[in-house]
């Protein structure tokens, strides 16, 4: 049984945001008079995650995802609530906390732009007390499973930016941190980028047993990755549990698309009691409940002359941006 | 620990630094360059003999001006503009969760473009020496060493200071603008412009008080071997960086629960 790596409970964070009225008028009151509000944009979350769990964070823009990520490592205090990572609170940044995590950011960088990728690597391992033997090992092993050797003596500003993302996980990685805060690290990738990337992060997960949370706009990066999301929707969580568990809930019917051989069976098939949602000659589709999928089919091939068929899932995208835009959604 | 802190972290640092620094050779040179403007005060003083009221020589009085322009060139702090820019765009948060202050990096930086500028120094020193050949002179090995120490302390606290302002970046976001207000009585107290000794009695001895005239009037003097209190400069230097540690202690502490991570 795996313990609870994670503890986080009535989390919430506020920020002061200074507002203005558009116009001079406006400028001129803000001027004089400065107008904030405290805006609460976490609103007391709790959840665990355990050791080895790979957990993806999903929300619009503006959701509260990436805050939570931040108060998880540290970077930023928590107005309310607690917050436990590792055993440490992890806005007190003590070293040892430090040494255990790393975070990031799809969009920030902390290579050094002029020099190669190698410098940046022994400064952050002499930062975490590597000894430069270990350093050169780490170094080898990462570079390896990342297939950058070769750029590591390039200087940054020459690497695509795959390979400056490859370039920023070894680096953030070097001191093989067992929690791991991702945020959008495929930000900007091409497809292949974004696999072997998403195909080096599993291999990570499963060699080191690390926690992984993540936040991605990339469905892609969430279903190969994490087996539970916790759905953020402003600042609160909507869901927090198994994503296929959330698939069927959202998305309880799936699409059959059945080729009849004649149009007198389409016309046949119409007429019964399946859900159609559309028909063209001899093609129909029809809507089936996750239940009732095989006898459904059973159905149909036993009664009908049937001469393709296809079982459409409905695209995750869809189902998921569903649950991004309303709070309350009914899972 | 400490000397490990040194030893590891900090010399890799200044390795790191100095490569990177070493990649803008040309800007350094031009900052160096830019720096020259107590030749422009020493050609003001002596054309106008002002050297006269203040009782010392025309060769003292050149000496006095290399020696400013040269505790200036490793002197010199940004590290207020650099901090509001990382802090602004978001990229001061990756050092934040790193077991290193992230004001050692800007440190190292300083440093590594000290070590960057020092061969440009010398090249405008040794035309200044050709221009004024009369000025040229040995400090002896002490007063030398007193003067790199006395440097290194002046640029402590410049460090000190620009590392409080740039922590006012957790409130104000803009804390450039308040370091341009202690840019006026650093360039005309620090003797830059004028040697300290040149003002009224009574402002001497409110000035004094200040951390300004040991930023560059006390180590140029001891360098180029004026008239100046050894004992009373040190124990100055010293009292103003044990006052502003702990200083910037309390506010970065106080400052990185302000922070917000903007932009990242």
């Amino acid at each position: 049984m795996y313990k609870n790596i994670i503890e986080v409970r009535d989390l919430s964070k506020s920020f002061e945001i200074s507002s203005k009225e558009p116009g001079l008028k406006g400028t001129i009151k803000h001027f004089f008079r400065r107008q904030t509000k405290s805006l609460k944009v976490i609103k007391n979350v709790s959840f665990e995650i355990k050791e080895g769990e790979i957990v993806g964070f999903l929300g619009a823009n503006g959701a509260g995802k990436t805050t939570i990520l931040k108060m998880l490592c540290g970077l930023i205090y928590p107005s309310e609530g607690s917050v436990l990572v590792s055993g440490h609170l992890p806005y007190r940044r003590k070293e040892n906390f430090l040494k255990k995590i790393t975070l990031i950011m799809g969009q920030k960088q902390q290579l050094i732009w002029d020099l190669p990728p190698i410098e940046s690597f022994y400064l952050n391992a002499s930062i975490y007390d590597l000894d430069k033997k270990e350093a050169k090992k780490r170094i080898k092993k990462l570079s390896e499973m990342l297939e950058i050797d070769s750029e590591l003596f390039i200087p940054v500003r020459k690497l695509s930016l795959g390979q400056r993302m490859k370039s920023e996980l070894l680096a953030a990685l070097i001191h093989e941190p067992n929690i791991l805060f991702l945020d959008e690290p495929t930000l900007g990738l091409d497809i292949n980028a974004q696999r072997n990337l998403r195909k080096f992060l599993q291999k990570y997960n499963k060699e080191t047993n690390a926690t992984i949370c993540l936040t991605s706009h990339y469905m892609k990066d969430i279903t190969s990755l994490c087996k539970r999301v916790i759905c953020v929707h402003e600042g609160s969580i909507s869901y927090d549990g198994k994503l296929d568990l959330l698939l069927k809930k959202l998305s309880p019917v799936k699409e059959i698309i059945i080729v009849c051989r004649s149009e007198e069976d389409a016309n046949k098939l119409e007429n019964t009691s399946f859900n159609v949602k559309n028909k063209t000659k001899n093609e129909i589709t029809i809507l089936v409940e996750n239940n009732s999928i095989t006898s459904s089919l059973k159905s149909i091939l036993n009664n009908f002359d049937i001469e393709d068929l296809y079982i459409n899932e409905p695209p995750i995208d869809e189902i998921i941006g569903k649950i991004l835009v309303k709070k309350d959604y009914d899972i | 620990m400490i000397s490990n802190l040194i030893k590891r972290k900090i010399f890799t640092l200044l390795k790191v630094q100095y490569s990177n620094m070493l990649e803008y050779r040309v800007e350094i040179a031009l900052w160096a360059i830019s720096g020259i403007i107590p030749f422009f005060m020493l050609n003001i003083w002596t054309n106008n003999n002002l050297n006269e009221y203040i009782n010392i020589s025309n060769v003292m009085l050149s000496r006095y001006f290399l020696c400013a322009f040269f505790v200036r060139q490793f002197s010199v702090v940004w590290v207020v503009f650099s901090f509001e820019e990382d802090s602004l765009m978001g990229k001061v948060s990756p050092y934040l969760i790193q077991p290193l202050n992230p004001f050692f990096r800007y440190f190292a930086q300083h440093l590594a473009e000290q070590l960057t500028r020092f061969p440009f120094a010398l090249l405008i020193a040794t035309f200044f020496f050709i221009f004024n050949p009369e000025s040229i002179w040995i400090p002896n090995f002490g007063v030398l060493l007193l003067s790199v120490i006395s440097t290194f302390l002046s640029f402590l606290i410049q460090f000190l200071i620009q590392s409080i302002v740039a922590c006012l970046c957790f409130w104000t976001e803009k804390a450039s603008s308040i370091e341009r207000l202690l840019f006026i009585p650093t360039l005309f107290l620090s003797g830059l412009l004028a040697p300290v000794v040149s003002f009224p009695e009574y402002v001497k001895s409110w000035i004094y008080l200040t951390p300004f005239p040991y930023l560059i009037d006390f180590p140029a003097n001891l360098l180029s071997g004026n008239a100046t209190n050894i004992s009373r400069g040190f124990s100055m230097q010293i009292l103003w960086i044990l006052l502003l540690f702990p200083l910037f202690k309390k506010i970065w502490s106080n400052g990185t629960k302000k922070y917000t991570a903007m932009g990242s």
